[in-house]
């Protein structure tokens, strides 16, 4: 029997709809069998807590009097640089942008302890943010200077909107090299010393939904501790990525734009981070619902740590010289296991992903749909799906000539 | 007197090959119990051990340790973490040299065993959110 959304929304409103975390529908369904599961489930709740460097927040702060148009001058919060190149007081920060004067990796590797991500998490926390503009000064913007406090609660909007969140599957990041390196993906340490990954495997939003057959634009989330919505496929989003068997991704794929209102959001799920010698960045919280629509949707659901593979990439030669080789192919259960075997080697496992804070995204958003305070939102339109051939390009450098 | 400390010795790479352990025993008869110990050949190595013996000979040893290059720390320092800013990540648990980290199987928390720290500080910059602190 299919349900629809709003047949759904009708049983959230009542406080009667049935609704589980992805973790909790793997033996649930196991046990129940699929077809019972997918007529007794409403609701699958995921979730995903990890460093998504395509972060950032818009913010309009007001007219200042006399005016001051932001828009083509130099603008910093909390000396971070904020982009200003749109309309007189909106500005946008982005989640990597750092102090000028931060010695970045001039002391290798460089520490990044503020950034963008930190003044989004401050934001939130109500703290004051000190604004510094200048300005070049107009008939209707005379104004040139302008220093101010600012706090979150005065300012007109502030809006969080990620471009690019959320992935589906990730690599393993390990390093060949006989040194040391700093990435994005944490210290890895020389001669295959360690893996990091960073995705919540079986409680990710888009590998439950492998296909994107109920996630799209307009989808109503669970986003930095407040409530958000798809806004567009994210960048790089990539549904044509290998896939096995059971359509999971084995490679990084699908990624979504996701928006919300800052104000009402929350600092321990938009947390400011600094990873050792790459860069600052934001952890952001994410958490979608999945209406349980057929059996089929409910199938993807199932999927567990032991379905979903991840390539191995080495980040001292193949990712930075954007080279395709991967050193294997290793399972999200495995790399929970906190051991997995790469050439012959026994190398231990870390993550920059939190699996407990992922747990608790997909427990509060289930919690919201049983008191009935959070409805579902139908999609208005899909997520490109593997029928667009949409693939992910690397850059085609052309000469500029003289 | 005779004293025993901790300490965390770091060799640039220049003289992870040197026997500069054996010297201390042989030439200042200290004894010592190695704790953790990363060395390998053209990286910056690093001993943790518990160095003890007389305390004028202690003081030749440490001083001879200081001219060869080796840069001490005591376990003076004590690095703790701040609970509200861990997000329980796990970044950290291969990073540390003693695995004080590890992974609760149930909760997947990622535990801290204050007793295993030996304060070498290479968590407190590798854990992105910076929950990990060094108290002198
Ligand atoms: S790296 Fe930091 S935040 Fe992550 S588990 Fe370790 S102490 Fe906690
Ligand atoms: S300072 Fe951090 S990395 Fe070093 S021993 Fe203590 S817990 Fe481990």
């Amino acid at each position: 029997m299919a349900k629809t959304i709003a047949e759904i929304n009708e049983k959230i409103r009542k406080g009667k709809a049935v609704v589980v975390t992805a973790e909790e529908v793997i033996s649930i369904a196991k046990e129940k069998g699929v077809s019972r599961a997918a007529e007794e489930i409403d609701v699958v709740t995921t979730g995903t807590f990890g460093p998504m460097c395509g972060s950032g927040a818009f913010f309009n702060i007001g007219h200042s009097r006399p005016r001051i148009k932001l828009g083509g001058g130099k603008v910093y919060l909390n000396d971070v640089p904020v982009y200003a190149g749109i309309a007189a007081v909106d500005v946008f920060l982005g989640a990597t942008a750092l102090p000028d004067d931060d010695p970045r990796n001039k002391f290798y590797p460089g520490e990044f302890n503020y950034g963008g991500g930190h003044v989004i998490e401050e934001m939130v926390a109500g703290k004051d943010i000190r604004l510094t503009a200048t300005a070049f000064g107009t008939d209707c913007y005379p104004r040139k200077k302008l220093e101010t406090l600012i706090n979150i609660k005065d300012i007109n909007e502030a809006i969080l909107f990620n471009l690019r969140n959320a992935y589906q599957n990730y690599n393993v990041a390990m390093n060949l090299s006989d040194k040391v390196i700093y990435t994005y993906m944490g210290v890895l340490k020389p001669n295959l010393g360690n893996a990091n990954y960073s995705t919540a495997g079986q409680l990710s939003p888009l590998l439950n939904d492998p296909y994107y057959k109920t996630i799209g634009v307009g989808t109503k989330i669970f986003l930095g501790g407040g409530i958000g919505y798809v806004a567009w496929h994210g960048t790089q989003h990539n549904p044509t990525a290998l896939r096995g068997d059971n359509g999971v991704p084995r490679r990084g794929s699908g990624t979504l734009a996701v928006i919300g209102d800052l104000k009402q959001m929350k600092p321990e799920w938009l947390v400011g981070t600094s990873m050792l010698g790459y860069g600052c960045t934001l952890t952001v919280g994410i958490g979608a619902p999945i209406p349980i629509l057929s059996e089929e949707i409910l199938r993807y659901t199932m999927v567990s740590d032991a379905d979903i593979l991840a390539p191995i990439v080495d980040y001292s030669e193949a990712y930075p010289q954007l080279k395709p080789d991967i050193l294997g192919e290793v399972s999200y259960a495995e790399l929970k296991s906190g051991r997995i075997k790469v050439q012959g080697k026994d190398v231990p496992t870390g993550s920059l992903s939190s699996y407990p804070k992922a747990m608790e995204i997909a427990s509060i958003l289930k919690k919201w749909i049983e008191k009935g305070e959070f409805l579902l939102a139908e999609p208005v339109a899909p997520l490109p799906g593997v029928e667009s051939g949409i693939t992910f390009k690397p850059l085609k450098e052309r000469p500029i000539g003289d | 007197m005779n004293v025993s400390r901790r300490i965390v010795l770091h060799f640039p790479p220049n003289i992870t090959e040197q026997p500069v352990v054996y010297r201390l025993v042989k030439d200042f008869g200290l004894t010592f119990n190695i704790l953790k110990a990363s060395v390998s050949p053209g990286e910056e190595g690093l001993l943790v051990m518990e160095l003890s013996g007389e305390q004028k000979n202690y003081d030749k040893g440490i001083k001879y340790l200081t001219e060869t290059g080796v840069e001490i720390q005591s376990l003076s320092q004590d690095v703790v973490r701040d609970e509200s800013r861990c997000t329980h990540c796990g970044a950290c648990i291969t990073i540390c040299p003693t695995e004080a980290f590890s992974l609760e199987p149930k909760t997947r928390k990622v535990l801290f065993d204050h007793n295993k720290c030996v304060v070498c500080g290479l968590c407190v910059k590798a854990c992105p959110p910076r929950a990990m602190i060094l108290h002198f």
